[in-house]
């Protein structure tokens, strides 16, 4: 009897469904595509993770490729080798780098352009910072080239007049990161600004009233009224960045770093070196098997992350 | 607020503010600078920030090769023009469906949707997908397709569309409209401010990408134009195998190969230089508003 009911339920359940799509056909018809796409291009690539178990044959495509003996062989290699285990420690290192001094560079350009009060000069200044945001990555090598290049180099022209001797950054492993944040500041953080500067804008102006009665001075107001009320921002921001501290800005790596192997020491990371397995050395078993941990580890970083976050503020997480 | 007072701070802000902006702009005009600089120039004094003296050369060389590059910006076009048309249309069809309350399977697909943003495969199987099984080597679509329905764009739509008072889909329906019709011809025009910014991301991210072009597309004849940036760059004397090579010569007896990269920069940048005023502030606006809920 009891059976029966759960059963009934169930293709209750069922037949409510198909009737909802039967009276709505035309919006699920809407749907669709979006489904498909998303199918496509996320859902089959995500059962691909099982590529890192498999001696991947592309003619044999990702089911058809046997599976390694043992299972975990391609993790075998992957952790004996130095260049894989130093692009994991370079990719949390670089992205750890790009959070904090992204933090520290977006709260401070977002204080100081609500400071200015002529709003001309607010508005073309926000704009200058955003431009870089703006050009793509490729181009954004092209301009680093113009300063590191050793011949021509702006950086070594300056040396140069100084009297110092050329230096020949690209073979500089140590210089890079420091380089990296510098390009990586320049690129995004009038973009990062943005969402701070809204925060700003909405903080009510009778706090710093209240202060300047009090006799408050700038920096205490900042102190005791500005950050702590950015504080929730700040937080989550950086949560959500920490969420995707594995995955590491192809482009920028691409398009900067590129094929000077000399540097890569401080600035190969897991998604160009995830590249040139599959692109160029050909050593697929080893990249998807990078990819994998890379995954695998991502998704408990996001999700933990995006919980964190929504305890903070229910509306910032993405679920 | 703080009337009359000319605080230290506020002149410290006006002056750091300059100097970041002026950071941000260097490389801008450093790059302008060396389109514009004769070789020997460059070669003796290094890139700088104004030009010695004035040449047109690079440009000139640049131009004998036109052909190429006009094809590759009429790849960039058609992607972005394409991209940002049916990137707009699949992810506002598919944000108004997840606005529609009375869908019993709303929660479901909601769910299906945000799991693309917390899940990824990575570039491997992402690769063999579209290669082995979806066929796109070489097809100028594979610079298009794969950004089409994005997850991030679909709950920001669905969260404007949530904004619409229900009224406004209720008396269409009285009114014998269909879903398709209502979506069209009522939801679309009113989600424009959200549409504005969402085609601005799509069509900025198509403009820039060379992602898919680098994975996908290996046919020169079929590549964007920041990949055809990125092959000058990496390997000037690309130039020499047009078939414009003897005029080449005779411009310049040596192929000013920094001038040139820098000046094929500046012809890839140009257009986003030149719509960004006009633009920019749609874009301020739409990370505003973007804050996406779940």
């Amino acid at each position: 009897m009891k059976v029966q009911n759960v059963y009934d339920k169930r293709g209750n359940a069922f037949k409510v469904i198909l009737k909802d799509i039967a009276k709505h056909k035309s919006l699920y018809m809407m749907f669709l595509p979006a489904m498909l796409l998303l199918l496509l291009f996320n859902y089959l690539p995500l059962s691909g993770l099982i590529l890192a178990f498999k001696d991947v044959n592309f003619k044999q495509g990702i089911w058809g490729s046997d599976w390694t003996q043992p299972i975990y062989n391609n993790f075998i290699f992957l952790f004996s080798s130095d260049s894989a285990l130093r692009a994991f420690r370079n990719t949390i290192v670089l992205n750890g780098l790009f959070i904090a001094f992204g933090v520290f560079f977006e709260v401070s350009l977002a204080l100081l352009l609500n400071e200015i009060g002529n709003k001309r000069f607010k508005k073309v200044t926000q704009s200058i910072t955003i431009l870089p945001y703006f050009v793509s990555w490729i181009v954004v090598g092209v301009f680093a080239y113009n300063f590191f290049s050793t011949d021509n180099g702006t950086i070594n022209g300056l040396l140069a007049s100084l009297g110092i001797p050329r230096v020949e950054w690209y073979s500089k492993p140590a210089a890079w990161p420091f380089i990296l944040v510098m390009i990586n500041r320049w690129k995004i953080s009038g973009y990062g600004a943005i969402m701070y500067l809204a925060t700003l804008t909405g903080i009510d102006s009778s706090y710093y009233e209240a202060a300047q009665i009090d006799g408050a001075s700038k920096w205490h107001e900042i102190k005791y009224i500005t950050l702590p009320l950015l504080r929730p921002t700040i937080i989550i921001l950086t949560l959500l960045q920490v969420g995707k501290i594995m995955n590491a800005d192809f482009g920028m790596f691409y398009a900067i770093v590129g094929d000077a192997s000399q540097i890569f020491s401080s600035s190969d990371v897991i998604d160009t070196f995830v590249y040139r397995g599959l692109k160029q050395t050909g050593d697929i078993g080893m990249a998807s098997a990078a990819g994998f941990v890379q995954s695998i580890i991502s998704f408990v970083l996001v999700i933990s992350s995006n919980l964190w976050a929504r305890k903070m503020d229910k509306d910032s997480a993405i679920f | 607020m703080r009337k009359g007072k000319i605080s230290v701070f506020s002149i410290a802000s006006y002056v750091l503010v300059t100097l970041f902006s002026m950071f941000c702009l260097l490389p801008f005009l450093m790059v302008i600078s060396g389109s514009l600089s004769p070789e020997k120039d460059i070669l003796k004094y290094g890139f700088t920030l104004f030009p010695k003296s004035i040449s047109f050369i690079s440009y000139k060389i640049l131009f004998l090769d036109a052909n190429r590059i006009l094809n590759a910006y009429k790849v960039t076009i058609f992607v972005t023009v394409a991209g940002t048309f049916f990137n707009l249309l699949i992810n506002a069809m598919a944000g108004y469906v997840l606005s529609r309350k009375e869908l019993k399977c709303r929660r479901f697909l909601s769910i299906y949707t945000i799991i693309t943003m917390l899940f990824s495969g990575g570039m491997v199987p992402w690769y063999i997908v579209c290669v082995n099984y979806l066929h796109l080597k070489d097809k100028i679509i594979a610079l298009i397709i794969p950004y089409l329905a994005y997850a991030w764009y679909i709950l920001l739509l669905r969260n404007f569309f949530q904004s619409i008072p229900d009224e406004m889909h209720e008396s269409a329906k009285i009114d014998g409209a269909g879903e398709f019709t209502i979506f069209v011809k009522i939801m679309l025009p009113l989600a424009k401010p959200a549409l504005a910014t969402v085609g601005l991301f799509a069509a900025l991210g198509y403009w820039n990408d060379w992602w898919l072009g680098l994975m996908l597309v290996d046919e020169t004849a079929k590549q964007p134009l920041q990949l055809l940036l990125r092959t000058i760059v990496s390997n000037v004397t690309f130039l020499q195998s047009s078939p414009n090579a003897a005029m080449m010569q005779q411009v310049s007896a040596t192929i000013p190969a920094e001038g040139i990269k820098m000046a094929v920069t500046i012809v890839t940048i140009g257009p986003i230089i030149l719509l960004y005023p006009f633009v920019q502030r749609y874009f301020v606006k739409g990370i505003m508003v973007g804050a996406v809920k779940g």
